[in-house]
């Protein structure tokens, strides 16, 4: 089905996952190698599920980009798409708070549920549902306003002006992004005036100053330096015990560090999904194990 | 020399020669312009010498040299001149010698030969005049109510004079302000009062309401009639004692004239000036030229209703193209569908920029005049009919028919800037449940906004420098008041305005004395330019702090 020369570009910070991924994966092959079957999504004991994903078609016209995905993803956990450039990942977290509307030529079959309700149903409302289901993109993307009005955008959204609310909420979520130390005597600035990963901080605060349950973070670490990336992965971390959080990332490592379930996919096709020490020691399928020992990708 | 092609260097030298013959003719044109411009306020001497004419007479001549050349001596011969016959080449001098009431003639050109020296007189006096244009010549005395009060033998004589022509000057004004704010007030409350009464005919009300309208109408009317009999009083005083003085001097040639205070603005005797009261001079005049009205068919005094009307009409555009261009913009760009359609619709807007602006005067006074203004007329203004109200060209149809001639400028600007918002952005708005038009005009349109202020600051530049289609539809030769005043609405977007292009081309080619009205173009053509380079300062310090507020956005 696939040649691992198909897949071209392998980032650096793949490359040095490679290293360190391979080596509990040599160790793991004596464990459980029990086969994992997509078609029955893998049983999460213990976990509530916050959204759950069946069947999920995509098509940008005629390129079909997501093919027949189930998955599951627990509430409070830090869930990670790993896999090679165009396998779909991106896409399919932009199915999660429908930022796939905004283009024309896509269409959807198939069904997600939050909470149990279908997110596709007609008449469901996008904006309201995005106030549910965050998003902190690749790039840091603050507006073009101080960094105060920044945090208060979505909260102004909803028609909320009392100043004591508007200044409890943006303090609350400057501090809940570990920035406010940092900016607590500009917070007038313009935003522009901040880091990459000040801004990229800010960026979270904001969405989490709506306060929604779940956050998606799409690649939210892969424009910065080192030392804001470990910034990013604390907050992660931190920010599992309130809010679901499902992060796409092509830094292995980095999904090893943060996340408490992986998904591997790989052309549109989700390969395997499962607990993350489990898939990064004891991989089922061939092509994680492929993938995460550096094989390609 | 075929290595030297190979280094890139005839390119380089190319390019920077391009760029060299681009400023050299930017700096040639202003220059030329500022030069002459400017040059027609400084107090040039006043020369005296005696000239032969054809005929053979000597005259005494006085006046100031404005320029000579040289031309070959048959055509001096031909035109009846005696020129000896060993002279091939002869210098002729164009003197402007005022006295227009005297000599009818005020530019003359006279030829070297036969010239005797020239002198400086230092009592030599150039008067401008309200009527007639400038005098030169050489005072007398003073009168005051057709007595001698003073002659130029006495040591006060000079004070004498420059004090009563202050005083005539202040009074002149003061009658002005009486005849432009005070009985101006009057008549336009007149005006009201008629137009109530034929509203209410039209209306046809009952006689009963008339009767108590006309009665109320009346009073009204006889408030207004006794205030104009108590400030025609007052202006008629002022007129009285404005007749009090006169000047009796006389010309090159010896004739006497008798010269009414009232009628003179400023008497100077430039050759007795050192430079700094030339300068003193030349300041006053330039601010005059600046501040003051036009006299004498536009070919003397100020200009000062071409630049106010030219900076309203301005403005007036402005607030109505930037909505339109913007609207028009975020919509292409933002809602309407991609495809065939809206391809059509750019294109014909691109287009639009180009059609030929007179296209659009014609467009304005047969479509905006005569449809839109005189429909506007029946329908709001039926008591002033036959007289047209919005149905003739004015100020609001000017600005309407450039708004549309620079419309295509800010839609292109604005739709550049709003592709060049990063689709991050948008995103980011979007994901935190704003919908599309709260992303829209919260974010993606303020970031815009630099974008908007350069579409708008080019059609400033376009609009203001516009002359062909405003002739057609709002733009006269002299309007007799501003589109701002103190008498309700102040802002009359209904009345005529006057404008720097057009004056530019009235005064230098409509006027009856083309050499007196030619500096009058440089310096207005220099004032139209420098106006036009402040409003565009203006909108660009706007778009740049505007820039520095959104500075890494598009980055």
């Amino acid at each position: 089905m696939l040649e691992p020369t198909d897949v071209v570009e392998r980032s650096d910070a793949t490359a040095k996952a490679k290293d360190t991924a391979r080596t509990p994966s040599i160790e793991a092959t004596q464990g459980d190698n029990r086969p994992f079957d997509q078609a029955e999504p893998m049983a999460m004991e213990n976990e509530s599920i916050k959204l759950e994903v069946s069947g999920l078609e995509l098509f940008y016209g005629a390129e079909r980009a997501l093919k027949n995905i189930s998955l599951q993803i627990p509430e409070k956990k830090v869930t990670a798409f790993i896999g090679p450039s165009g396998c779909g990942k991106s896409t399919l977290l932009r199915c999660f708070n429908r930022m796939n509307d905004l283009v024309d030529s896509c269409r959807i079959e198939g069904k997600i549920l939050l909470d149990g309700d279908d997110i596709y149903a007609p008449g469901v409302d996008v904006a309201e549902l995005r106030r549910q289901v965050g998003m902190v993109f690749q790039k840091p993307n603050p507006f073009p306003k101080s960094i105060y009005e920044n945090v208060a955008y979505g909260l102004r959204l909803q028609g909320v002006k009392s100043k004591r609310i508007l200044d409890t909420v943006v303090e609350n979520s400057l501090r809940g992004a570990a920035l406010w130390d940092e900016v607590k005597d500009r917070l007038h600035d313009n935003a522009f005036g901040l880091s990459g990963g000040q801004q990229q901080r800010l960026v979270i605060a904001r969405a989490i100053a709506i306060e929604p349950e779940v956050i998606l973070l799409d690649e939210p670490a892969s424009a910065l330096d080192p030392i804001s990336t470990l910034k990013i992965e604390e907050l992660i971390y931190e920010l599992k015990d309130k809010y679901t959080i499902v992060i796409v990332t092509h830094n292995m490592q980095q999904a090893a560090r943060v996340s408490d379930y992986t998904a591997f996919m790989y052309m549109g096709d989700l390969i395997e999904f499962g607990d993350t020490d489990t898939l990064f020691t004891n991989p089922t399928e061939k092509q994680t194990e492929d993938y995460i020992t550096g094989r390609y990708g | 020399m075929k290595d030297w092609f190979k280094s890139g260097a005839p390119w380089i030298w190319l390019n920077g020669g391009a760029v060299a013959l681009c400023i050299v003719m930017v700096v040639g044109l202003l220059g030329l312009i500022a030069i002459r411009g400017f040059g027609h306020f400084w107090p040039a001497d006043v020369l005296q010498t005696t000239i032969i004419d054809k005929n053979g007479n000597e005259h005494r001549i006085l006046g100031e040299e404005v320029r000579s050349e040289v031309i070959p001596s048959a055509v001096a011969r031909d035109g009846g001149y005696q020129v000896p016959d060993d002279v091939e080449l002869v210098t002729r001098y164009l003197i402007k010698q005022g006295n227009r009431d005297v000599s009818a003639r005020d530019f003359n050109w006279y030829l070297e030969t036969g010239m005797g020296e020239w002198e400086y007189p230092a009592d030599a006096m150039v008067i401008e005049r309200r009527e007639w244009g400038n005098f030169y010549g050489f005072p007398l005395e003073l009168k005051e109510n057709g007595e001698t009060l003073v002659t130029t033998s006495s040591p006060e004589f000079w004070q004498e004079l420059s004090e009563r022509v202050e005083r005539s000057v202040e009074l002149h004004h003061e009658i002005n302000h009486i005849e432009k704010v005070d009985i101006g007030r009057i008549n336009h409350s007149l005006e009201r009062i008629r137009l109530e009464r034929r509203r209410l005919q039209l209306q046809g009300a009952d006689s009963a309401t008339m009767a108590e309208a006309e009665a109320q109408f009346a009073e009204r009317r006889a408030e207004l009639d006794a205030q104009y009999q108590q400030v025609k009083a007052e202006r008629d005083a002022l007129y009285e004692q404005l007749e009090r003085d006169a000047l009796v001097a006389r010309v090159a040639s010896g004739t006497q004239v008798t010269i009414a205070l009232h009628n003179i603005v400023r008497v100077t005797r430039p050759n007795d000036m050192g430079v700094f009261a030339k300068l003193g001079q030349y300041l006053e005049r330039f601010w005059e030229f600046l501040t003051d009205e036009p006299r004498e068919a536009n070919t003397e005094g100020g200009i000062f209703p071409a630049i106010f009307g030219t900076v309203t009409m301005v403005m007036v555009m402005s607030i109505i193209v930037t909505p339109f261009g913007v609207l028009a913009a975020i919509y292409l760009r933002e809602y309407a569908k991609q495809g065939p359609v809206l391809r059509l619709i750019r294109i014909s807007v691109y287009n639009l920029a180009g059609v030929p602006s007179i296209v659009y005067g014609v467009f304005g006074l047969g479509f905006f005049v005569y449809f839109l203004g005189g429909s506007i007329d029946e329908l709001f203004y039926p008591e002033s009919l036959p007289a047209p109200t919005f149905g003739t060209p004015g100020l609001f149809w000017a600005s309407l028919t450039l708004a549309l001639l620079t419309l295509p400028v800010v839609i292109v600007s604005t739709e550049e800037g709003l592709s060049r918002i990063p689709t991050t952005i948008r995103q980011g708005s979007l994901a935190l449940g704003a919908t599309k038009a709260e992303t829209l005009w919260k974010v993606v349109v303020p970031l815009a906004t630099p974008a908007m202020m350069t579409g708008l600051i080019l059609a400033i530049a376009r609009a203001a420098g516009e002359v062909a289609p405003l002739m057609l539809v709002g733009v006269v030769k002299l309007a007799p008041s501003l589109p701002i005043d103190g008498n309700y609405p102040y802002l009359h977007l209904d009345q005529k305005i006057m404008h720097l292009g057009f004056h530019i081309y009235d005064v230098g080619f409509q006027s009856p004395n083309v050499e007196a009205a030619r500096p009058l173009v440089y310096a207005t053509a220099l004032t139209l330019v420098l106006l036009i380079i402040v409003l565009n300062l203006t909108a660009i310090r706007i778009r740049n702090s505007l820039r520095e507020k959104y500075r890494s956005a598009s980055d």
